[in-house]
């Protein structure tokens, strides 16, 4: 195990983060207020409780998963694009590093900022509701798998892209609008029932719902049936980037 | 003495290759053959250059070498070890420069020395980056961002970064391209102290010059075939051939008679003579020529002397072998 190498690119990948403070730090913790304010505030004191949970409340897993996921899979697909379309990842194609090395400080640095992130948007949340956390436990395991995953999903899309524009287009196109549909603001409870059903092909429903659980012991679906459609989803990611990496797909002519 | 005996000999002085290269093919996914059945031994603690023009496939076989390309078929050794089965021992001997100025722009050059130096999987050694950097007169710009540093500059960390690691095998693919005259010269005193310290040095160049005064060993590689590997001294007498082109005041018809014995040819519209000879002999035979023309009241308005070029070294040891 080369570790002095995943220290490395890990150590790299950070300080990329913190030159960056602002756009990485900042930016989340305003949007993050601004739904706080629109939704929690203006629009949540209209809204009666959810499943026995103030909206304020209600929304706050919705909102973490939400920046998690965004974050997680710019971070790691930028991360990996970027010396693609530099030229620089010649060194690491050159380097005595195997690809479960790459990812270890690619994917772990991306998780990382990820989970820093949501740890912040957690307690910028706190200052605009109460609210309480019933299985910390289980919410900081949601919480890490779903930073993994996604991170390893945009080091795939990273790997994938081939212009700055097929780098945005995943996250814009089909990320955001799962999100949204996701449950992130809403209980799917609340939808027509054959809405319903077909809610229950977005991912993302099962994500945010065992999320939440962890902070309500409330949830959409079966929590069980949500951490086992997470870590699918992650063995799934493992498979496609290991077939990536066994092939240079899109890496070694 | 026996040939195997001296051969035994030969190799005994040099040690086992440092790098081996067997059958080594490759087309790349446009269908492009890059390198043909290339064999090439490459020898402890030598200097050794790549000659070739554009395209011949020199970054190809170093990107094949280093881990970067795939090849097509074919084996590499690099200090005895399977560039693909066992590509981490393999690689960690080897620093690579590459043609391109691949940097990062933010990052400080320290930053960039020190990361490299890990990737590569050794331990943090302040001590060895800044000798390195110093080296390369870097030391005073070790804070400096990357992108605010000059062109050579760059090329500069980009040797640094190769170094960082301590290789025993260095590429450097063209490394005095858009170089000044000064920064090639550190650059040649610097490959120089390298091999002295044991490092075996691989380069690659367009330029004769550069390969007769930097490498003890010279291959030339032309459409993907390494068509001749030679000592320096030997090579550079094969490719001393030069012309002397003469512009006559009156065109000729054909040839004078009274010119058969020199090496001459007539240009289709009459204007030029065209003198081939060896640059490296003492008696060039142009002092003997230009008085027979005199004689032969042929005026010349005008002449000039030029190397043959890469191209023509080329074709002309491809139909040798032919
Ligand atoms: N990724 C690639 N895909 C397809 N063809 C390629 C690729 N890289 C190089 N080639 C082709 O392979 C041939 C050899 O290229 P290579 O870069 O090895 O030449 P070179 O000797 O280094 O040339 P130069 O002196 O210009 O650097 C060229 O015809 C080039 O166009
Ligand atoms: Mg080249």
């Amino acid at each position: 195990m080369n570790l002095h190498a995943v220290r490395a690119i890990y150590r790299f990948e950070m300080a990329r983060t913190f030159r960056t403070l602002m756009q990485s730090i900042a930016s989340p913790v305003l949007s993050t207020s601004l739904y706080f304010v629109v939704f929690g505030a203006a629009i949540g004191r209209r809204m009666g409780a959810l499943d026995g949970v103030s909206y304020g409340a209600f929304i706050v897993p919705g909102l973490i998963m939400l920046s998690i996921l965004n974050e997680s899979v710019s971070n790691a697909s930028f991360a990996i694009y970027l010396p693609k379309w530099s030229g620089t990842i010649f060194e690491l194609l050159s380097a005595p590093v195997s690809y479960a090395e790459a990812l270890l400080g690619y994917v772990g640095a991306a998780a990382t900022k990820s989970v820093m992130l949501g740890i912040l948007i957690l307690v910028t949340a706190r200052v605009f509701v109460a609210y309480e956390i019933l299985h910390p436990m289980w919410m900081a395991a949601f919480l890490i798998l779903t930073a993994v995953s996604f991170s390893l999903f945009g080091f795939i899309i990273g790997l994938w892209a081939e212009s700055f524009e097929q780098l945005q287009v995943v996250p814009l196109m089909i990320l955001t609008p799962l999100t949204f549909l996701g449950g992130a603001f809403y209980s799917i409870g609340m939808l027509p029932p054959i809405w319903q059903k077909i809610t229950l092909f977005n991912p993302v429903v099962y994500l945010i719902s065992g999320f939440r659980w962890s902070f309500f012991g409330t949830s959409d679906v079966n929590v069980g049936t949500s951490a086992a459609a997470t870590l699918g989803f992650l063995a799934l990611c493992i498979a496609v980037v290991s077939w990536m990496f066994r092939t240079g797909y899109k890496l070694k002519s | 003495m026996p040939d195997p005996a001296r051969a035994f000999l030969l190799q005994d002085r040099r040690g086992a290759p440092v790098v081996a290269v067997t059958a080594l093919n490759k087309t790349y996914a446009s269908g492009l053959t890059a390198l043909k059945n290339i064999e090439l031994t490459i020898h402890h603690g030598e200097i050794f250059a790549l000659l070739g023009p554009n395209g011949a496939g020199k970054t190809t076989l170093i990107n094949i070498i280093c881990g970067i390309v795939n090849a097509t078929s074919g084996r590499v050794l690099a200090d005895g070890h399977d560039i693909v089965r066992d590509y981490r021992a393999a690689r960690s001997k080897i620093g690579l420069v590459p043609q391109e100025l691949h940097t990062d722009a933010f990052e400080s050059v320290w930053a960039t020395v020190t990361f490299s130096r890990g990737l590569f999987g050794k331990p943090p050694d302040a001590a060895h980056c800044e000798r390195v950097l110093r080296e390369l007169s870097l030391w005073d710009r070790r804070d400096a961002r990357i992108m605010t540093l000059s062109g050579g500059m760059k090329r500069r960390v980009m040797i640094a970064k190769a170094l960082a690691h301590e290789p025993r095998i260095l590429f450097l693919d063209e490394p005095t391209a858009g170089v000044d005259v000064e920064l090639r010269r550190d650059m040649w005193q610097l490959v120089r102290r390298l091999r002295d310290s044991g490092v075996t040095i691989i380069l690659t160049t367009h330029y004769i010059e550069e390969a007769e005064e930097m490498a003890d060993r010279i291959g030339v590689i032309h459409k993907g075939q390494l068509i001749v590997v030679e000592e320096k001294g030997l090579l550079m007498r094969k490719l001393g051939k030069r012309q002397l082109i003469l512009h006559l005041q009156q065109p000729l018809t054909v040839l004078p008679p009274g010119l058969s014995e020199h090496p001459l040819e007539l240009s289709d519209d009459g204007h030029t003579l065209v003198f081939t000879f060896d640059a490296n002999r003492r008696e060039t035979g142009i002092p003997g020529l230009l008085r027979r023309l005199s004689e032969l009241n042929i005026d010349v308005k005008d002449l000039h002397s030029s190397e043959s070029s890469l191209e023509d070294i080329f074709v002309g040891l491809v139909s040798e072998r032919a």
